[in-house]
């Protein structure tokens, strides 16, 4: 009988970024408790007694409550240290390199990529206001500038941190997603070779299969 | 002595990765200044160690780590047998350090620093302040720092009873909030959070950095 509980909906980059990780620990005991932000679920007070900030996702190993998704794929790394997919590398220094790009992922990437798919996709559904095509015009120049950098990076290894996949890599899947197939801005992949192959590459993971297909049956329940 | 720190003691983010080197009592380091109006961080040789062109980056032997907050973790993990323990000491007071350290990263950050911009960096360069920015943007921090007052009546750090690097990673940019950018009155004016302040602001590694700004 599993104590995990993820609180949110599949429909937010943040939430399946903890699912990924769970699929990658080989973790499939765990209860996805739906919180809608649509409906204003995240902020009764019952819900915000477990995140503050009214954000998902929230998490819960027993009477254990964490929140920030990045937090949450922590524990979860550590906890399942024994089992699935090494996520922080094999030795100090390859840690090093997986907190790097996690926080290139964290301070560089997100905020663009994610600004970009809030003009495109969330502006109108939640704000009730059409796309501010200069803020996507701004967001993707500065987006493009890093993902040079990625593409640099990824002509001379195969995955962010080194030759291994980790959860560096894992953080970026949920909101390229949306980037490429939601927002419809892949072409910022498709004329990057290694950008695109690494993206390929991650994108067929089973644990993002699994998701995906947890995903496509949240959007068939509305 | 392997470590070489690229940076200024000036610079914020600079400042989370010497303020972690002095809380871990390692004074072994050279600090290599980086003359950002020179545009040094954009040339090649800099951009060989970091490639977006920002500071800091530090160097451990043949190891190069960019990102103030890696950096920290990175020296917190070395140094774990020494000074103060940062990162928590069991799976949940680890868990609870890296949630605040998000907290920071994802909420705390990108509001301060957005009034830093206005009011402190963009006018350095020139920039008259977007008043409407800054109100917005205050509006916001007064929200999360009713959570941060909450909280902080519950708890002495933020990750609990013990200080850790999610209370330490506050510390550079609250400082310029209040000193630079004269925006201090959503921490002065909450009891709880004023107290947090108080304390993590006048930890002698927070006072060893303020001295080496001073001489810089």
């Amino acid at each position: 009988m599993s104590s995990l509980k993820v609180y949110g909906k599949p429909y937010s980059a943040n939430v399946t970024r903890v699912l990924t990780t769970l699929a990658e620990k080989n973790v499939d005991d765990y209860k996805l408790v739906p919180i809608d932000l649509l409906t204003g679920a995240n902020k009764t007070p019952e819900y915000l007694k477990l995140q503050p900030f009214g954000q998902i996702p929230a998490f819960q190993d027993g009477d254990f409550t964490l929140y920030e998704s990045r937090a949450i794929a922590r524990y979860i790394s550590d906890k399942y240290e024994g089992q699935g997919t090494a996520l922080f590398g094999k030795t100090e220094r390859e840690k090093a390199l997986v907190n790097q790009w996690l926080e290139v992922e964290s301070q560089n990437y997100n905020p663009s990529a994610r600004k970009i798919v809030f003009e495109c996709v969330f502006a109108q559904i939640l704000e009730g206001r059409p796309t501010n095509e200069a803020v996507v015009k701004e967001q993707l120049e500065k987006l493009g500038k890093i993902l040079d950098v990625y593409e640099a990076q990824l002509t001379h290894h195969k995955y962010l941190a080194g030759d291994f996949f980790s959860l560096a890599d894992l953080a970026h899947i949920p909101v390229t997603n949306n980037l490429i197939n939601v927002a419809k801005k892949g072409e910022l992949f498709s004329s990057r070779k290694h950008l695109n192959a690494w993206w390929e590459d991650i994108s067929s993971r089973p644990s993002w299969q699994k998701v995906l297909q947890i995903i496509q049956a949240g959007q068939q329940q509305k | 002595m392997s470590i070489t720190l690229f940076g200024t003691a000036g610079s914020t983010c600079t400042s989370l990765v010497l303020t972690t080197l002095f809380e871990k009592q390692v004074q072994d380091f050279v600090l290599k200044n980086v003359n950002l109006a020179k545009g040094e961080h954009k040339k090649p040789e800099y951009l060989k160690l970091q490639p977006f062109g920002v500071i800091p980056v530090l160097q451990d032997g043949d190891l190069t780590i960019f990102e103030s907050r890696a950096i920290a973790r990175y020296v917190s993990d070395k140094y774990e047998g020494q000074g103060t323990p940062l990162l928590g000491k069991t799976e949940k007071e680890r868990a609870l350090v890296n949630q605040w350290l998000e907290v920071e990263s994802q909420n705390y950050y990108p509001v301060v620093s957005s009034i830093a911009y206005q009011l402190v960096f963009g006018p350095r360069r020139g920039l008259k302040p977007d008043e409407k920015v800054v109100e917005q943007q205050l509006e916001k921090f007064e929200k999360i720092l009713d959570i941060y007052e909450e909280h902080l009546a519950k708890n002495e750090y933020l990750a609990g009873n013990f200080f850790s690097l999610a209370d330490l990673s506050h510390i550079p940019y609250t400082y310029l909030l209040l000193h630079q950018a004269k925006k201090g009155e959503g921490i002065t004016s909450r009891k709880h959070v004023k107290a947090w302040w108080d304390k993590i602001s006048s930890r002698p590694s927070w006072k060893q950095l303020l001295d080496l700004r001073a001489q810089s």
